[in-house]
């Protein structure tokens, strides 16, 4: 998208690369995180942890905006954004 | 995908207690987002982590003070408003917090409640509603809404149950507020206000408990209860706290109802001490 001007917000407001770290012992499969996701960048695979959930992974992570949704609504404390995160 | 992740560099993790974790809540339980807000409100309210004790009640909401990592007592059943008070009264240096469910404040402690809101006691109150009691198996309580059914109630609930934020309030709070877990952000908001406010701030946090109250309730996923509050949710900030009870097909009102200025507990003690010392001299 072409802008005319630069938006006052934009330094704020721009969508950050992040990338999804989902710790494997916390998550218990409870979708929140899924299902709340505005990119639905995140799906419930089939894997399963040692205690036996279903457990949440990251679908294409180039569809994540840095938003941490995720992160605040996760019951487990399971997801972690590394924010400003660029591949090397 | 990897579990190791540094500690330090997350907020929510530096303050809670790594070794306890994973924790025991059930998957979709609604008490582990709302003490994310309250470690983000910390955060961000910028206090001294070091002057802020944590005390809980008994109950799945009990376990908070033993997951957070800071100076935090886990009381008697009931009991944590008056071990709260007496606490910031020995030491009025400290900024004390009340996490508890809603079992362990409203039922059992509700005659603790209403005299310290009624004193205006220097204290932040976050209590996480869920409808019933938890941890010993989902029996009905005094924040069941009507027709509800639990496990004490299989028939559904014959009795009214309180409009917490209007108790309170009628009570003396001065600072009175409710969210549903998944008005995640202005909870975390309206933790950090009442954390830095002066007198007794009471936030209701409505949270879903999927294994008990929602199963009994067709809501047997945490995902369920949530949608449920997207749906029924109205922000109405300012409201009179006495039309914002919880009816089974009303709207979920959320909002700060209360936020008034009154001498607190504290400021009180001090006048009794300030007039006692002019009668000896
Ligand atoms: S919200 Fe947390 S516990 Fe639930 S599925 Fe996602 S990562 Fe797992
Ligand atoms: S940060 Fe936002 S966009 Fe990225 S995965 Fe989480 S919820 Fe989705
Ligand atoms: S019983 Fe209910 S309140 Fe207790 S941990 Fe499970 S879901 Fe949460």
């Amino acid at each position: 998208m072409k802008l005319w001007r630069t938006p006052f917000d934009q330094a704020e407001k721009a969508t950050r690369p992040a990338k999804v770290l989902i710790d494997k012992d916390r998550c218990k499969g409870c979708s929140y995180c899924v299902e709340f996701c505005p990119r639905g960048a995140l799906v419930l695979s089939d894997e399963l942890n040692p205690k036996g959930y279903t457990l949440a992974a990251v679908a294409d992570e180039s569809k994540c905006l840095g938003c941490g949704l995720c992160d605040i609504l996760c019951p487990e404390f399971a997801i972690h954004l590394v924010l400003n995160f660029t591949e090397s | 995908m990897t579990s190791s992740t540094k500690v330090e560099e997350y907020i929510t993790d530096s303050l809670l207690r790594q070794d306890r974790m994973p924790h025991i809540w059930c998957p979709g339980c609604g008490i582990g987002p709302a003490v994310g807000c309250f470690i983000r409100a910390i955060e961000s309210s910028g206090l001294d982590q070091d002057k802020i004790a944590l005390i809980s009640g008994i109950g799945c909401t009990g376990r908070v003070a033993g997951y957070v990592k800071l100076d935090s007592f886990h009381t008697t059943h009931g009991r944590a408003l008056p071990f709260a008070m007496g606490l910031g009264l020995g030491n009025p240096e400290l900024n004390v917090v009340v996490f508890s469910g809603d079992g362990d404040l409203i039922a059992i402690g509700g005659n603790h409640l209403i005299h310290t809101a009624r004193r205006n006691v220097d204290m932040t109150v976050i209590c996480l509603n869920n409808f019933n009691y938890g941890m010993t198996g989902g029996q009905m309580g005094p924040t069941t809404p009507l027709n509800a059914r639990s496990n004490t109630s299989p028939y559904g609930n014959i009795e009214y149950p309180f409009n917490v934020p209007y108790l309170v309030a009628a009570s003396g709070a001065t600072y009175v507020a409710r969210w549903t877990m998944l008005h995640a952000r202005q909870l975390e908001w309206s933790i950090a206000e009442a954390l830095t406010k002066p007198g007794f701030s009471f936030i209701e946090v409505l949270g879903p408990c999927p294994t008990l109250y929602g199963r009994m309730n067709k809501m047997a996923r945490g995902m369920d209860s949530l949608n449920y509050y997207k749906e029924n949710s109205v922000v109405r900030n300012g409201a009179d706290p006495k039309d914002v009870d919880l009816t089974s097909d009303g709207p979920i009102v959320v909002g700060k109802f209360v936020d008034i200025e009154r001498p607190t507990f504290w400021e009180q003690c001090q006048l009794v001490i300030d007039r006692a010392q002019a009668k000896k001299d």
